[in-house]
């Protein structure tokens, strides 16, 4: 049974990973007065994308072929790892959480080289950032899961966010978690390219770093690239529901609906973090960064005293 | 252990025969390669032997030397560097027939093969030998024989200076090492490994002696000086053995010490665990901010000495705090990054060998564009940067794997230490800073020198290496990938070197070998979906229109090679913000004028350790010797005098 519903899971993250950027543009434009894109812009995009040709810079070698697809296996592979809540990942084990965020390093090695490869200085310095900044967020990710492994005795990251149960919100551990939340939510805004680290509507591309790493993509390979990167947004985004949203009924089929109902929220709060702060300036990201490892190191602290 | 004899006199004599024979340059190459190639086979196949039958050899000679007999072994530790050993070298003497053919005109080969195979003969006879005269004699011929091949291009002065840095370097960790054997053969009177004592001196004696010691010869921060010099001095397989093995027979060193101890103080763990956190981070740092080829790749053996400590100091800690799953996971993660690392630094040294091959420079910023020039150097150096980078589902992820999870069984619940906090953001932080900084660094070097556009001339008229060269490169690229897919093989392969050291753990390696299975299994998936996704695009892209043009360069006309992201500007934020530890320095020539003619930009890290701890030390060792000068009279009767006087007081002593 609990096999069937993380297979579930995978389905449902699969289908409706692509609305999460839709639910964000719509708060967005819901702050701006505007009305926005239909929810579903991000399917119709992949649809026509997919169907279109592509063009390559003769500068490109296989590696930049390479990129999207293995950025995509990356980020699939990973969400059969991630756990939604009490439903645990289709493949769990114990330091499955390594395997997770080593195989979001090689998405991002792979993204990097693609970029590189177009040998364009704008996507040379998207790259050199992308590098930087994942340098820094990899330690805070991989700190905050030491703590929740402290708190849950588990070396699986099923396993440790199975165990954020409303008791142990409510129980002295509770505080910690917060804390990781907090390590969590900066790493997923990092990683995801979104404001206060990146900007993903910004029209400068040297004021990009995700986005303009990708410049060169097009047709069914730029396809893979954006929907690898709602997968990303899905996998890092149900950690932090994992905790914040702490249903753990008993049936599966509440405590996953209750799990995407975290995700549309998260989106949700993320369309409101992008209009309300303003993007920081590149100098300052790293001690965005840097924060969150202090946050998950405090966080292990607290759970340890 | 007749095999293993044969192997070195093999060895020995390829050796002594292609100097005899160097009047020929093809023949002394053919016949150096295929004695160190008949020798590596020999140890490897006895080596495979002790590992999986569990049995050790022996063999006990008696010789007029003092201290004990010329004793012998082939333990499963021993066996584990064996088989790094004998297949590194056995394949960079492949690659090195043809590199040498071109890259050593006017030298003779014979001398360059015969240091070859003494090297080999010698790091063989290291991990081999069982008494501490024996031991020492071979770790000197080692560091002299590599010696040699490093000052192979002595016409260069950079590569003298490299060379002396390295001499230097070598006897001073050895002094160490003489005075940690004669402690250890104190009490017994003999230096036979299996009756050394170390009840002549309180432990932690023989702790700091053997971690300066050995670590110079690993290459433990602060004692890593010699590393980035004497390695891209060296030719590129002679880089290649040195990097991927030489260094780790100082970590075979350490491990041979640890089990003349029975019990193990934990600050001996936390110091290793400190070594490795701080090597490990300074190394990648360093590599970074380098701009030549070579060099950037000596600094990552600095960073992966580390991880390999960081699996040490898990171990070491484990056995202290008498948790025999720490301590499994810990010494099988360091065993298995020994290897692992031998094969992709290798293999990465081998890559830049053919890099500098074809297009005679290893300077990052004049590179470029090479994968379409050279797409098996290109193709390996690939697997080899994601391997050393610790990514699924190559080698190098599944050996931090196991040290991080060796620092974390602690925090699990199995066993419950107030140190575990501290060891899970020590280790597994500083991995995770390790895995994203050499990330970084790798994406920089194969980005600048094989992606893009050429950037300097030369680069652009590069081919690709002849099959000597390739074959080699390949082997290692596929081993990279063969391990990484058989990982719940190798705690069970390794468990019999492993309990050299930590007797009570039968089922800890099947217990290992469960995430592991879990490991490959997410490997085998991720494979799955690239070879599915490939088709994919292929089908979508079958009936449409597929171009191709220029890169997109936001309506620019005129893109030049020279306009790409260069190295250094790739490292650039990285290194400022860690200027601290690195203090880079800038020599600019500003553009001046309305019409500005040229401007220059040179950054430079120079090694701090070097600068303010090395430097002023030897300053002030020839300030103190330079007052001594005096001495040197240069009348012969002065020293007659020193002479009688020396003899006089030696009797007096001796009546007194």
């Amino acid at each position: 049974m609990t096999m069937l519903a993380s297979i579930v899971h995978v389905m449902c993250a699969l289908l409706l990973a692509p609305a999460l950027p839709g639910v964000i543009t719509r708060v967005k434009a819901w702050f701006a007065g505007r009305r926005g894109p239909p929810l579903l812009q991000a399917y119709y995009d992949l649809w026509k994308l997919l169907h279109k040709g592509a063009v390559y810079s003769k500068t490109t070698t296989w590696v930049f072929v390479a990129g999207p697809i293995v950025g995509l296996a990356c980020a699939m592979t990973a969400l059969l790892i991630v756990p939604m809540g009490g439903t645990a990942g289709v493949l769990s084990f114990s330091g499955d959480f390594l395997l997770l965020a080593y195989l979001l390093g090689l998405m991002r090695f792979f993204t990097i080289l693609a970029a590189l490869d177009t040998g364009s200085s704008f996507e040379g310095m998207g790259a050199s950032r992308e590098a930087f900044y994942s340098a820094l967020a990899e330690p805070a990710l991989l700190l905050g899961l030491v703590a929740m492994t402290a708190q849950s005795h588990s070396l699986s990251i099923s396993g440790m966010v199975a165990a954020v149960t409303p008791v142990a919100i409510a129980s002295p551990a509770g505080p910690a978690l917060l804390l990781v939340a907090a390590a969590l939510l900066i790493v997923f805004l990092a990683e995801n390219a979104r404001i206060p680290v990146d900007d993903p509507n910004t029209h400068l591309e040297l004021t990009m770093i995700h986005e303009v790493m990708v410049l060169d993509h097009s047709g069914p390979d730029f396809a893979m690239i954006q929907y690898a990167a709602t997968l990303k947004l899905w996998v890092l985004g149900a950690l932090l529901v994992g905790i914040l949203v702490p249903v753990r009924s008993g049936w599966w089929g509440v405590d996953l609906g209750a799990g995407i109902g975290g995700m549309v929220a998260l989106a949700a709060v993320v369309g409101v973090i992008e209009s309300t702060i303003a993007r920081l300036r590149l100098v300052r990201v790293p001690q965005f960064l840097v924060a969150a490892s202090v946050l998950s190191i405090l966080a292990l602290v607290l759970v340890m005293r | 252990m007749v095999w293993f004899l044969t192997a070195l006199a093999l060895l020995l004599l390829g050796g002594v025969l292609s100097l005899v024979l160097s009047r020929s340059r093809k023949t002394a190459s053919l016949v150096g390669a295929i004695s160190a190639s008949a020798g590596g086979a020999v140890v490897l196949l006895q080596s495979f032997d002790v590992l999986i039958s569990g049995q050790s050899q022996s063999l006990r000679l008696a010789w007029s030397v003092p201290f004990g007999s010329a004793n012998m072994a082939v333990d499963p530790l021993s066996a584990v560097f064996a088989v790094v050993i004998a297949l590194v070298t056995m394949l960079a003497a492949v690659y090195g027939t043809e590199y040498l053919r071109t890259h050593a005109d006017k030298k003779n080969l014979g001398v360059s093969w015969f240091f070859f195979n003494l090297l080999t003969a010698s790091m063989l006879m290291v991990v081999a030998a069982r008494n501490g005269v024996l031991f020492l004699i071979s770790w000197e011929l080692m560091s002299l024989a590599s010696f040699f091949l490093v000052t192979q291009e002595d016409e260069k002065e950079t590569v003298r200076r490299a060379g002396w840095i390295y001499l230097v370097a070598m006897h001073v960790g050895t002094a160490f090492l003489l005075v940690l054997f004669l402690l250890l053969g104190k009490d017994s009177g003999t230096l036979d490994f299996d009756r050394l004592s170390t009840a002549a001196a309180p432990s932690w004696v023989f702790f700091v002696l053997a971690v300066v010691g050995f670590g110079t010869k690993a290459g433990f921060i602060p004692m890593h000086v010699w590393l980035p010099e004497a390695h891209p001095a060296a030719p590129s397989h002679v880089s290649a053995v040195m990097s991927g093995v030489m260094i780790k027979t100082g970590i075979y060193g350490l491990l041979r010490m640890l089990t003349l101890f029975g019990s193990l103080p934990a600050w001996w763990g936390w110091t290793f665990v400190g070594i490795g956190v701080v090597s490990g981070v300074m190394g990648v740092l360093y590599a970074l901010a380098q701009h030549d080829l070579k060099r950037l790749l000596a600094y990552h053996s600095v960073e992966n000495i580390g991880i390999i400590a960081l699996g040490l100091g898990v171990g070491v800690l484990g056995i202290s705090y008498k948790s025999s799953a720490m301590a499994a996971l810990g010494l099988t993660g360091c065993l298995l990054h020994v290897i692992n690392h031998a094969l992709f630094k290798s293999l990465l040294f081998l890559g830049a060998g053919s890099v500098l091959h074809a297009t005679g420079t290893g300077e990052l910023d004049r590179l470029g564009g090479l994968l379409k020039r050279m797409p098996i150097t290109g193709a390996t150096f690939l697997v080899g940067s994601a391997a050393i980078s610790g990514l699924p589902p190559l080698n190098g992820f599944v050996s931090e794997f196991l040290i991080c999870l060796g620092a974390m069984i602690g925090l699990s619940g199995q066993v419950s230490l107030t140190a575990s906090p501290l060891m899970g953001v020590l280790v597994v932080g500083g991995l995770a800073l390790i895995g994203g900084l050499a990330a970084a660094c790798f994406t920089k070097a194969l980005g600048v020198v094989f992606l893009g556009e050429p950037r300097s001339g030369d680069v652009a008229e590069a081919h690709e290496v002849g099959r000597a060269m390739r074959w080699p490169m390949i082997v290692l690229a596929g081993l990279c990938v063969l391990i990484g897919l058989t990982a719940p093989l190798w705690p069970v392969v390794l468990q019999p070197a492993v309990a050299a050291i930590v007797p009570q753990q039968s089922s800890i390696a099947a217990e290992a070998a469960r995430p592991l299975t879990g490991v490959v299994v997410g490997s085998c998936i991720l494979l799955g979906l690239v070879v599915v996704l490939v088709q994919v695009r292929r089908q979508l892209l079958v009936r449409r229109r597929v171009e191709q043009a220029v890169t997109w360069d936001c309506g620019y006309t005129a893109p030049a090679p020279r306009m790409q992201y260069t190295a250094s500007s790739f490292a650039r934020p990285l290194v400022l913000l860690f200027r601290l530890f690195l203090q880079p320095r800038d020599d600019i020539d500003r553009p001046q004028g309305l019409f500005p003619k040229h401007a220059v930009l040179h950054t430079h890290a120079p090694d701090l350790f070097r600068r303010y701890v090395y430097e002023p030390l030897f300053a002030a060792i020839v300030w103190t010797t330079s007052k001594l000068r005096w001495l040197q009279e240069g009348r012969i009767q002065i020293y007659v005098l020193y002479i009688a006087l020396t003899i006089f007081v030696l009797f007096i002593w001796k009546l007194r």
